[in-house]
């Protein structure tokens, strides 16, 4: 039984799993699943600095600080009591490309030859860590949602905005996995 | 300490989904809990699921597997159902509260910051959710990834009223 939950699981169980989520905060206590207005509550708890967009009750949205722990302890025990002794699941094309470009450990979901602390200082690091992060935070907030906001959630609940977003979400992907991602590799 | 500045108490309400009403703040300290466990249990399949593998996001953008779309479009379909059916019974909250669900409003933010994000999420390969999972998974590296989608929602936040909605 351990050994089945071991393997990463198939999309037909791990989608339908997730959609869950959606269900489960609403009979919970009738909440959105949306995860990057976290971010939003951490700003507006911490460094408000008088701007209007975080002056608002952030402790009535504790529920989505502690859902969000919740995350990252979810993420702690899958990796250290259900984790897979195999390497990473990949598509054989994307692990010949990204072997041409020196990324070979494929023992994280994260890939330990670009995020790293060392990379941190160089030009391809600062640029996937730093100003990526920067664009998740700045992109979700203007979008007013992300994956799991307006993907998901909007989605489920028939909003044709979220569709817009989704869609535009999948557009800036493109073009960065497949124009922006190979320069940044190669520096 | 931050001060309160009655500058901006003059401004139009923005339409936003969080209101500074302290009056609706009903909920006790320990019922929250059920949230952190929740998330526990998300956060254990949102890894099992690979969803917060660079990989996984690298292969869906290149078109190389479906293993992103068939999770992405399975959870939307059980979403939709779910919602359905909620709607369907008037399912209320284990506390008996009514469900209610607020609907989305077309911006532009939506286009502009989609697209910012969609860059984002390739470079990364995680949006904020799998950001809290990879950090619990050891990348600890990935904590200066959360802190500059910290920065960058302050950022937005400070600059709302400039950019294009």
């Amino acid at each position: 039984m351990l050994a089945f939950i071991k393997q990463p699981w198939p999309w037909y169980v791990a989608g339908p799993l997730i959609g869950l989520i959606v269900p489960t905060l609403l009979l919970l206590g009738n909440k959105p699943f949306g995860i990057s207005s976290s971010l939003r509550h951490i700003c507006a708890a911490c460094i408000p600095s008088g701007i209007p967009f975080f002056r608002y009750n952030w402790k009535k949205e504790r529920w989505n600080l502690l859902f969000v722990l919740g995350i990252f302890l979810g993420g702690m025990i899958a990796a250290y009591f259900l984790a897979d002794p195999e390497p990473v699941k990949m598509a054989p094309q994307l692990a010949a490309d990204l072997a041409k470009r020196g990324i070979t450990d494929y023992h994280n979901l994260v890939p330990a030859d670009l995020f790293n602390w060392h990379s941190l200082l160089t030009a391809r690091g600062a640029i996937l860590m730093v100003a990526g992060g920067f664009l998740v935070g700045f992109g979700t907030r203007y979008a007013g949602g992300c994956t799991s906001g307006h993907a998901i959630m909007g989605l489920s609940n028939l909003q044709w905005p979220s569709l817009v977003a989704t869609i535009c979400f999948m557009i800036g992907g493109f073009f960065a996995a497949n124009l922006l991602l190979p320069w940044i590799l190669s520096l | 300490m931050i001060k309160e500045d009655n500058r901006y108490r003059s401004q139009k309400p923005s339409e936003d989904e969080f209101t500074a009403d302290p009056a609706t703040d009903t909920e006790k300290r320990g019922s929250l809990l059920r949230f952190l466990i929740a998330g526990i249990v998300f956060g254990i399949v949102f890894t099992k699921a690979e969803v917060i593998s660079w990989f996984r996001i690298q292969e869906m953008f290149r078109l190389q597997s479906f293993h992103m779309y068939g999770v992405i479009g399975s959870a939307v379909a059980v979403g939709m159902i779910s919602i359905w059916l909620i709607k369907k019974f008037r399912v209320k909250t284990i506390t008996g509260e009514k469900i209610e669900i607020q609907p989305r409003k077309f911006n532009k933010g939506q286009i502009f910051g989609g697209l910012i994000f969609g860059i984002g999420w390739a470079l990364t390969g995680a949006c904020p959710g799998p950001l809290f999972a990879q950090i619990g998974t050891g990348a600890t590296v990935v904590v200066i990834t959360l802190l500059s989608a910290i920065a960058g929602t302050w950022v937005y936040g400070r600059f709302r009223e400039k950019l294009p909605h």
